[in-house]
């Protein structure tokens, strides 16, 4: 492949020339290609969604979207009940997951000590890495039976005053899915979040120490307000995975039609009706119905998808940022003097 | 105010400000013992199952005819993931490290920018969805080549960013010193730019390939259908692979068949934990040696 200048021949030095006079405009040619594929995949999937969905589209229209039934037997089809079950599964899940994943980021950047920051650092990117295939035999298996025998009785003698804490109780459900989801997010969120914190500069920190912050107060006062975009769009990113997960969702949530108020009960979300029937569509109408399902997951994904890039692209804009920043420390220091 | 103002105790408001920090920071390590435990609690779960339910058949024989419980093991599951995931990797790494060349070294900044954000998207888009579209690409024929291209397109962002993200780590001043010396710019990108930048690559398609090894959902539509695939290697039928593995045995009631599924999942899980493992020391290694 590489020939030493010294020993290129005229003929040798003709034909590189022209390979040259070539291969630029060719690498140019190839590589616009690719990235063009790779971005118009984007369009091409939608396009293919849209165009798959169009038989359940004519039939059902945007009524689609607020009717309830799934009814393989009348060909009757809707998503309402499996968009409820994707908001409350992936809504909970990051409730629970935010929160923990912050704290986890924080721990690691602010107060662990430096050998074991990098092995927890390393374990919660591990956790990440663990296929959702896995989760989901795990949480079928080992969570399930302890959901049932042991928080859910728990749940229901101590806050079963709430609607959401009654009913049979059941290995498989809203609930055991919300925790396999919460597991699959929290070290989604935290690794991102790690590294935000980590980018923070330790002029900001110290310089709120050195005021007499605690370290409290530092990190409410200047590192959450100098992270506070990141955090967001890691939130948002780790909704969107909550949001389209199948395999773990649908090994434990109970595949069942219907909206009601307890999380014992069984469900179903968008992402894991689909995989669910991957060798039951026996018409070319459920067929297209599920195409229609993954046009809205497509539709939602999308969404969390760019509003989280826009979130993220602002941070490109240091300087104002650490001034608020900044600005925010001051402020904390002198509402916590009263 | 009328407080001494040398005292080094702390005492009244500051005292409760320490509190506070100090509840905050006890927060923070039992969040982080929670993930931990978590961790722990889900690995040893599917060690210990899965450990003792492994024999030497369960790797060199294949699922009994009929689906019966017991004997037998995945060997064609093993091998349908390896065709699965090679060929998705034959696609996607040429592509995403082509993209990557135009992104990093030939577009124009706002060119770039839209490949940037185009790429990030494509890899928030829910695999199930990659697999529905690539199910009507084909028009429902299943064959592990269409599970192939379902994984690739979830590997190619992936890679591409990696690549990116090693490309931009190589030092303007070799790729002056080449140009400078009149080598023209695809030389200076294929014998200067990407063999320096090799290493980088290699550790981002192997995190990749760790990924599409996990991945399930896509496939479902594609190249599943446990009982029916064909125990060979031929990419054109539709093949078993680990994830549809374990999901099916995990689907069952028989004792046999989950013991089958921790096995499985526990030697899928040692797989993927082991190479995005070594390619994150790799990737940490590499950079120390471009960066530093």
């Amino acid at each position: 492949m590489e020939t030493s200048h010294g020993d290129e021949s005229s003929a040798f030095e003709r034909t590189r020339s022209r390979l040259d006079r070539l291969g630029d405009p060719a690498l140019k040619a190839i590589t616009f290609v690719a990235a063009a594929l790779a971005v118009t995949a984007l369009v091409q999937i939608t396009y293919e969604l849209i165009k798959g969905s169009r038989l359940a589209f004519h039939r059902f229209g945007f009524g689609f979207l607020t009717s309830q039934t799934w009814d393989t037997i009348h060909n009757q089809f809707g998503a309402l009940s499996l968009i409820f079950g994707t908001a409350i599964t992936a809504i909970l899940a990051i409730v629970i997951a935010a929160p923990l994943a912050v704290a986890i980021a924080l721990f690691l950047t602010e107060l662990a000590p430096k050998p074991v920051r990098a092995l927890l650092g390393a374990l919660v990117e591990m956790l990440a890495a663990i296929p959702s295939v896995i989760l989901g035999l795990w949480g079928i298996l080992i969570l399930g039976p302890f959901v049932q025998n042991q928080l859910e009785p728990f749940l229901g003698s101590t806050l079963g005053f709430l609607p959401f804490f009654r009913g049979q109780t059941s290995p498989t459900g809203i609930l055991t899915a919300t925790l396999v989801l919460t597991i699959m997010v929290v070290p989604i969120v935290a690794s991102v979040t790690r590294e935000l914190f980590m980018t923070v500069p330790p002029e900001l920190r110290e310089g709120a120490l050195a005021l007499g912050a605690t370290r409290w107060e530092m990190v409410r006062g200047v590192l959450l307000p100098a992270a506070r975009p990141g955090i967001l769009a890691a939130v948002a990113l780790g909704f969107g995975r909550a949001v389209g997960e199948a395999m773990a969702v649908l090994m434990v949530i109970g595949s069942q039609i219907g909206i009601h108020l307890s999380l014992f009960g069984h469900s179903d979300t968008l992402a894991a009706r689909i995989a669910g029937q991957y060798n039951g569509a026996s018409t070319n109408l459920q067929t297209s119905s599920l195409v229609y399902l993954a046009t809205i997951l497509l539709v939602i994904s999308l969404a969390v998808n760019i509003g989280a890039q826009l979130l993220i692209r602002p941070i490109d804009r240091r300087p104002r940022r650490q001034r608020i920043a900044l600005d925010r420390a001051l402020e904390t220091q002198g509402m916590s003097a009263d | 105010m009328a407080e001494p103002v040398f005292s080094l105790r702390t005492s009244g408001r500051l005292r409760r400000r320490q509190l506070v920090s100090r509840m905050m920071g006890a927060l923070a390590f039992a969040a982080a013992l929670l993930a931990v435990a978590a961790l722990a609690i889900v690995v040893i779960s599917v060690a210990s199952k899965g450990a003792s339910a492994l024999s030497i058949d369960f790797f060199t024989k294949s699922q009994p005819q009929g689906f019966q419980p017991a004997g037998g093991g995945i060997l064609f599951a093993i091998v349908g993931s390896a065709v699965i995931v090679g060929i998705a990797t034959l696609i996607a790494l040429p592509l995403g490290v082509l993209v990557a060349i135009y992104v990093s070294e030939l577009a124009p900044p706002r060119l770039a920018r839209v490949a940037r954000l185009a790429l990030d998207i494509t890899n928030g888009i829910p695999t199930i969805v990659i697999g529905i579209f690539v199910f009507t690409i084909v028009a429902a024929h299943q064959s592990a080549l269409a599970g192939s291209v379902a994984l690739a397109i979830i590997m190619v962002p992936l890679i591409a960013r990696a690549t990116e993200e090693v490309l931009l780590l190589v030092p303007p001043a070799q790729r002056e010193a080449s140009l400078a010396l009149g080598v023209s710019r695809w030389r200076t990108t294929f014998s200067v730019v990407v063999p320096s930048a090799l290493g980088g690559i290699l550790t981002g398609t192997t995190l990749a390939i760790a990924r599409a090894a996990g991945e399930t959902a896509p496939l479902l539509f594609l190249t599943a259908l446990g009982t029916t695939s064909y125990a060979d290697a031929n990419p054109f039928h539709p093949l078993q692979s680990m994830t549809f593995a374990i999901f099916t045995y995990s689907d069952q009631a028989d004792p046999a068949f989950q013991a089958k599924a921790w096995a499985a999942a526990f030697t899928l899980m040692c797989f993927v934990l082991a190479t995005s493992l070594a390619a994150k020391l790799a990737m940490a290694r590499y950079r120390k040696k471009l960066g530093g």
